[in-house]
């Protein structure tokens, strides 16, 4: 057992020494400034339009996406999306809270459920993506293979590494998020009421559940399922990384597979039959925040489950393939 | 049916290996005892690595079996691992990581290999000035003898080195020769693969020579490679007349220049256009320079060089030659 936390211990050091997790660091103290920048001239631009009072400026949302509806132009689904929206804006104007009031934990909440699908697997991917395929390319395989250690516990240790720097990529794209919009908007908002439960029903959206939460308590979810997100993107990308020698390449499959997710959720509303594709999949906080699902049938524990499989499917072919196959190179 | 040898460290039994329908490795069979330097003798292709990679359960053998210290490399992993230290190929260690923190790496995976053992390690393959220094710095041959410094940490019983002296500048193979005969004075039983017959000849008491993934004989260097079989260089005038006396020996074969100019490049530099190559028997030479020296023929030297490889396995499969 020891000698197991050793080994997990080996795959932080090389995954720390190799400076990726710096890289992801990096990537979102960058872009978090851009982000704020931009959602603070927006903010102001509001403040130019509507004047202090934010109500105005929910009024006509409402106002602008009903007009939409009596347009021919507008697709039929685009439609439903707008209605859900609109009743959703509603309900805010009716309980007097402001959906938009600026701050840094809302930024956060925002930001995140943002880039739960995208940005932050793709993250995630830096470093599982390389974390066999490396070893391989290095040829560090050799020497780690000869060890009198089975393989599986090699693998065992890489995969438990991996979970852990899920958690901390999560973790630390909250609070970069966090510390640094609050320099733009101040670090207050943790309790303004956040409502979720809007059940849907075909257009119509079922309000008898809807509750307000403290946003903290909305970041809490919202957190549980991202980083549930993050597992399942890094349980895959990992199977890539066993069964594609190169590193770039492992890469680009799972990017490909994520952009064609995004994608498919654009447009797969009538084919059914991809709500089983993980891509799809991916956008948990949406159900969070009652937005409609990309397609009939998906409800936040189908998206689960069927993430769970894909998940548990690689994490299988991982360990089979890594165990017996020869390494030839 | 255990036919071990006493003292025997590795012990191979008609390993074959099958990729898709292509047989590349025919039934190889070896032991390797205690304290000895066993080479692995074959040209490049000839199935050195793959046969090392099955030693060391990087490969999985389609028949056959390799123990070590009595443990199967297949069925035991953890326990035959235990008493090896390798290096397959090149030796590719961490290049982001320090030399400490690669034989750190390394030592986490093992029980009972503490700092001590280490500090130890790094002093015997001589890199105690630089092992605080990221790999990607290292050259070469720093990177062999951290190689070298991770297959001695967990105090194997048998090491394993593929072409050790490649790439390595004369002096450092020199070296390298020194101190793996030291390790194996010290009982340790070294395996080393190499095309080069006269590494082989200068470094191991036995051999197992392989070609195109066949086994084409075991046995002691000198017994394989001894003095009968030696090529020697003539330098000498007037060359048709020695030629002709040297085809006058039933025993003697002249190479022509093709064979001559494969040998290898320290034999070849002593070539001009006045020598001669031929396989002579040891015990021919001083009848035959008696005789020349009667009929006139100025020698101007006479060197015994080792056969080429190439030369050998001719020998070996009788003229069959090899692909």
């Amino acid at each position: 057992m020891n000698r197991f936390w050793a080994m997990v211990q080996n795959e932080v050091v090389k995954i720390v020494k190799k400076k990726r997790f710096y890289i992801v660091l990096l990537i979102l103290a960058v872009l978090v400034p851009i982000f704020s920048y931009a959602q603070m001239r927006q903010s102001l631009e509001r403040r130019e339009s509507y004047g202090s009072d934010w109500r105005l400026e929910v009024q006509q949302a409402i106002t602008d996406n009903q007009n939409s509806l009596s347009s021919d132009r507008v697709p039929q689904e685009w439609k439903v999306y707008r209605q859900i929206y609109i009743q959703q804006m509603q309900y805010y104007l009716d309980h007097d809270v402001n959906p938009n009031e600026p701050g840094g934990v809302t930024f956060t909440r925002e930001f995140i459920d943002n880039s739960s699908t995208l940005f932050i697997p793709l993250m995630i991917m830096t470093i599982a993506s390389d974390l066999v395929s490396s070893e391989r390319t290095g040829g560090t395989i050799k020497m780690l293979l000869t060890r009198p250690v089975r393989r599986w516990k090699v693998l065992l240790s890489k995969v438990t590494a991996l979970l852990m720097f899920v958690s901390l990529i999560v973790a630390s794209a909250y609070l970069i998020c966090y510390l640094i919009s609050g320099l733009f908007f101040g670090f207050k908002g943790w309790t303004i009421p956040v409502f979720t439960g809007f059940v849907l029903n075909g257009s119509d959206v079922d309000l008898s559940f809807v509750q307000a939460t403290p946003q903290w308590r909305y970041l809490l979810m919202q957190a549980g399922l991202v980083w549930f997100v993050g597992v399942v993107v890094a349980l895959l990308a990992f199977m890539v990384s066993v069964l594609v020698r190169s590193t770039a390449a492992s890469i680009v499959v799972m990017m490909a597979a994520l952009i064609s997710g995004s994608i498919l959720t654009n447009m797969a509303s009538a084919w059914t039959s991809a709500k089983y594709l993980f891509m799809v999949n991916l956008g948990l906080t949406e159900y969070l925040a009652g937005n409609p699902a990309p397609i009939q049938g998906m409800t936040l524990g189908f998206s689960l489950a069927v993430l769970a499989a894909w998940a548990a499917v690689s994490v299988i072919i991982s360990f089979l393939v890594f165990t017996r196959r020869d390494v030839l190179t | 049916m255990k036919q071990q040898t006493s003292g025997s460290v590795l012990h191979v039994r008609d390993l074959n290996k099958r990729i898709g329908r292509k047989t590349i490795i025919h039934s190889i069979s070896f032991d390797v005892r205690e304290g000895e330097i066993f080479g692995f003798l074959g040209p490049n292709g000839a199935g050195k690595t793959t046969t090392i990679r099955m030693l060391v359960g990087l490969i999985k053998p389609t028949a056959g079996t390799v123990e070590i210290c009595g443990f199967d490399v297949q069925k035991q992993p953890e326990q035959a691992l235990k008493y090896v230290g390798s290096i397959v190929e090149n030796p590719e260690m961490y290049p982001y990581l320090t030399g400490w923190e690669n034989l750190m790496h390394f030592a986490r995976m093992q029980e009972e290999i503490g700092e001590d053992r280490i500090r130890e390690v790094t002093e015997l393959v001589h890199l105690g000035g630089r092992i605080h220094e990221k790999v990607r710095t290292y050259s070469l041959g720093m990177r062999q003898r951290l190689g070298i410094a991770q297959a001695l940490l967990a105090r194997p019983k048998l090491l394993i080195l593929d072409e050790p002296t490649n790439g390595l500048d004369p002096k450092g193979i020199k070296e390298m020769r020194a101190f793996i005969r030291e390790l194996a004075a010290g009982g340790l039983a070294v395996f080393v693969s190499s095309h080069l017959l006269s590494e082989i000849q200068l470094l191991c008491d036995r051999v197992a020579i392989i070609g195109g993934g066949r086994e084409l004989a075991v046995g002691s260097v000198d017994e394989l490679m001894g003095a009968g079989r030696g090529m020697v260089i003539w330098d000498v005038e007037p060359r048709d007349k020695a030629l002709d006396l040297l085809r006058g020996y039933g025993d003697i074969v002249v190479v022509d220049s093709a064979g001559a100019a494969a040998l290898e490049d320290a034999a070849a530099a002593m070539i001009n256009a006045r020598s001669v190559v031929t396989e002579t028997p040891e015990e021919r030479v001083p009848e035959v320079l008696d005789r020349m020296v009667r009929e006139g023929i100025a020698v101007r030297g006479v060197h015994r060089v080792a056969p080429t490889l190439e030369r050998l396995f001719l020998q070996m499969t009788e003229g069959e030659g090899i692909e």
